[in-house]
Parts: C-alpha cells; sequence; structure tokens
C-alpha cells in the first residue's frame, strides 16, 4: 500500500493532479445541486406569495 | 424522421428530458472512470522512461480534450442562438461554460504536476501552454461578460459573439506542437496514424476520456435545468410546476 | 431598421475583433513564442544575438561530464548536423540523459560555448512498457548491424 502510495517516488505529483481534480468535479456536482435547491426554495415562496395575492383578490371580490 | 427534434429545442419539453436522462449518465460517467482508474493504475504499465508518473496523463489529456471539444459545442449554441434566435441554445451554452472552463484548469493544473518533475518546470510559456491560459481566460470572459449585462438577450448576443470569435483559439492549441517550437510533446493520437503508446495506457486514457464526457453531459444536463426554471420561472408550465409544489 | 444596423455593426465588430485577435496571437506566437532555437539556428545566427535564449536539441551520446564540485555539468545539444557543447550549474530533471531531448535558457559566450541557467528536459509522446522499449531497442542494433548506416539517425525519432 505504501509502495503504491508512493508511486515509485512521483506520489506527491501524482496524488496532487487526482486529488484536485476529483475534489473540482464534487465541488462542481455539490454546487449545481445548491443552486437548484435554492432556486427550488425561491420559486416556493413565490408560488407561496401568488396565491395569497389570488386569495385576498378573490376574498375582495366576492366582497364586493 | 419519426422524431420531431424541434419538440426538444423549447424549454418546456427539454426540461423533463434532461432530468430523465441525468441519472443515466451519472451511471455511465461512474462506471467509465472507476474502470478507468483501474485500467490506469492496476494494467497500465509503467513507462520505460518517465517511471510512474506518466500516470497523471490519464486524467490530463481528456480533461484537455474535453476544455477544447466543450468550448467547441458552447460556440455552436452560441451561434445558433445568434442566427435561429432559440432560447435553449443561449442556456446551453451557459451551463457548458463552467465545466469547461474547470476541465480547462484541470488540464493546467495536472499539466503543472506533470511538468515539473519531468520537464523541470511548472509552467512554461510556450505555446501549447500559453494557448490553453487563453482558453481558460475566454471561458472566464464568456461568463462575466454574460453576467455583467442585466438585459438576458443583449447578454446573450454580446457573449455569444465573444464564444464564437474566441473558438478560433481552439484549432491553435491543437495544432500548437506542430505550428511551432514546444516544449510539450506532440500529440501520441492523431488522425491516420497508429498511436505512439502502449494498448492498455490507451485504453485507460479513452475511457476516463468518455467518462469525462459522460461526467459533463450530466451535470451540464442538470445546470441547464436549473437555466430554464430561472429564465422562464414566469411562464405557465414553471408556473404550473410551482403551483403543484414539484419540480420535476 | 436601425436594430437591423446595429446587429451589422456588432457583426462587423466581431468580424473585425476575430481578425485582430488571430493576427495578434499568430504574431506574438511567431516572434515571442518559438519557444527554442535549434543548433543550425544558432550557428546560422538567427537565434537573439547578446541576449538570454533557449536552445533546445538532443544530448550527445557520451557528452555529459560532471565537474569535481559535482554540480557543474557539461554536455553537448546536437541536431545531428551542428553541436553546441553547453555547460550548465545546477540540479538536471529527472528526464535529463544523453540522447534524449533537452532546451537550455541561457547565453551564449564569445568562446562559442552556452552558458545555461536553466535546463529543461523535452520528452516526446511515446508510451510503453520497459520490455518493449527494450525489444525496440534490440531490434533497432540489429537492423543498425544489417545495414549499418542507420545509427546516426536512431536520435532524431523522438522529434514530433
Amino acid at each position: 500500500m505504501a509502495e503504491f502510495l508512493d508511486m515509485g517516488g512521483y506520489g506527491f505529483y501524482i496524488w496532487g493532479s487526482y486529488l484536485v481534480t476529483g475534489v473540482l468535479m464534487v465541488l462542481e456536482v455539490i454546487l449545481v445541486r445548491r443552486r437548484r435547491s435554492q432556486l427550488k426554495r425561491r420559486l416556493d415562496r413565490m408560488g407561496r406569495m401568488q396565491s395569497h395575492e389570488e386569495e385576498t383578490r378573490l376574498d375582495h371580490e366576492i366582497e364586493t | 424522421m419519426a422524431i420531431n427534434w424541434y419538440k426538444f429545442a423549447s424549454p418546456a419539453s427539454f426540461y423533463p428530458l434532461a432530468g430523465r436522462l441525468v441519472p443515466w449518465f451519472w451511471i455511465l460517467a461512474a462506471v467509465l472512470i472507476v474502470i478507468g482508474l483501474y485500467l490506469g493504475f492496476v494494467v497500465a504499465p509503467t513507462d520505460y522512461k518517465q517511471g510512474e508518473a506518466y500516470r497523471i496523463m490519464f486524467i490530463h489529456v481528456p480533461a484537455a480534450w474535453m476544455s477544447m471539444f466543450i468550448y467547441i459545442v458552447m460556440a455552436i449554441y452560441a451561434g445558433l442562438a445568434l442566427v435561429l434566435k432559440t432560447r435553449l441554445s443561449t442556456m446551453m451554452a451557459t451551463a457548458l461554460a463552467p465545466t469547461g472552463a474547470m476541465f480547462t484548469f484541470v488540464a493546467l493544473w495536472t499539466g503543472a504536476f506533470w511538468g515539473k518533475p519531468m520537464w523541470g518546470a511548472w509552467w512554461v510559456w510556450d505555446a501549447r501552454l500559453t494557448s490553453e491560459l487563453i482558453l481558460l481566460f475566454l471561458y472566464i470572459g464568456y461568463m462575466s461578460l454574460y453576467a455583467a449585462i442585466d438585459d438576458p438577450r443583449r447578454a446573450a448576443r454580446a457573449s455569444g459573439l465573444l464564444a464564437i470569435v474566441g473558438a478560433v483559439n481552439v484549432p491553435i492549441i491543437y495544432f500548437s506542437v506542430k505550428w511551432w517550437n514546444t516544449l510539450h510533446q506532440g500529440a501520441s493520437i492523431s488522425f491516420g496514424q497508429a498511436p505512439t503508446m502502449a494498448a492498455t495506457m490507451l485504453a485507460a486514457m479513452g475511457i476516463m476520456a468518455l467518462g469525462f464526457w459522460m461526467y459533463t453531459i450530466a451535470v451540464v444536463l442538470m445546470r441547464v435545468r436549473c437555466e430554464i426554471l430561472e429564465r422562464e420561472r414566469h411562464s405557465d408550465w414553471v408556473q404550473e410546476m410551482v403551483s403543484r409544489g414539484t419540480y420535476g | 431598421m436601425k436594430s437591423r444596423h446595429k446587429r451589422l455593426a456588432l457583426v462587423a465588430v466581431g468580424l473585425v475583433g476575430l481578425g485582430v485577435a488571430t493576427t495578434l496571437v499568430l504574431r506574438a506566437f511567431n516572434s515571442n513564442l518559438v519557444f527554442f532555437f535549434s543548433p543550425t539556428q544558432v550557428a546560422a545566427k538567427e537565434s537573439p544575438q547578446g541576449r538570454s535564449f533557449r536552445l533546445g536539441g538532443l544530448v550527445e551520446q557520451g557528452s555529459l561530464k560532471r565537474d569535481d564540485n559535482g554540480l557543474t555539468v557539461h554536455f553537448v545539444v546536437t541536431d545531428t548536423s551542428v553541436n553546441i557543447p553547453v555547460t550548465f550549474t545546477g540540479i538536471l530533471p529527472d528526464l535529463f540523459r544523453e540522447g534524449q531531448g533537452v532546451v537550455a535558457q541561457g547565453k551564449l559566450s564569445p568562446d562559442g560555448v552556452f552558458m545555461a541557467d536553466e535546463v529543461l528536459a523535452k520528452h516526446d509522446e511515446k508510451y510503453m512498457p520497459p520490455e518493449v522499449a527494450d525489444a525496440l531497442e534490440k531490434a533497432k542494433d540489429v537492423n543498425a548491424q544489417m545495414s549499418g548506416t542507420s545509427l546516426a539517425k536512431s536520435g532524431t525519432e523522438g522529434k514530433p
């Protein structure tokens, strides 16, 4: 195992490359997922506000 | 043509289609990358000259290929957006840019980590490295230009033009090692020539490249779905999803 | 009408920009990004005179010598037609080997010795296991014995 990690003395360079690549790819997916969940929350809020407006408008129409 | 492709050019029908495709591309990406890593670290032999250090190639080359390929696809979408004025094309172009920039950075980073032990330098200003760095600036320029302009249609036009003009850099990157004296070596794989690489090394690199490609499709489809929801949030079909509280 | 004019102007600006960017990039590459000069170019005085430049070629077989201090090295860079002696003090990269590609940055002294202050190794695009490399080497030796001529050429094959 230690021999595998050492990579014939080039371990720092090889794992330095693979680690950064892996972290960036995972990070990109996390960022896109976060963007989607934030967007959903915003749309939900928008939906609640609209239905609230609609209700008040309907109430208003019924009253008059 | 049995399938009406134009149907999928509309965001309303592309959105659910993309949603159904994403998991499949994730599975493909994961399987291919795992096989690629296995081939690259277990099956592929030690190189006669570079020892183990050459194994950086299995991510360096696929990342560099993707950085150029994604730019070309992005420029084509940007061109389609300018000519046909289809909304989805702009969304695809903007969704591709961050992944392209990420792979460009990975190609530069892994190149530095390969160049230091082999060449003796993290970075040199030769034509291959410099033109790949320009590619990173083009991606960043495209994204910031799109973000800087408020009116989405004007933003799409200006950044689209930049994307198309910048496409001239891609053949420069590719042929730089032929056109100029560079420290960077020539291509091991080129059209009409037998690859100058052992078969198992080639297989590891090819499968990694396929894996990166599938990863790109998966993450870009996820991003374009966000883009669609944002841009189309006032349209009836998004409003309907909002009122149901499910987003597909 | 007005918007069409505007669009035309934008496209024109874009095309002009494309042209300018291309010429600039190509010119920059041609004047500054010739990464190294070959010994033949140096002999023909095509390399910059009196200032630092890069010399690229193959390290000639059997030319590497170390001074007693162990840090200063002397070797000959060749492109098989012109040879240039190089002196360098410092640590050589892992891939620095006789018969392999090298790019050295430095100045040409009046007596024709290239005084390098940086040495980089240039490798080719060939990747294979050591056994295959050995087999190829043996096959080449056999061929060389059969024809007796190709020895001089064997060093140049790595150049892309």
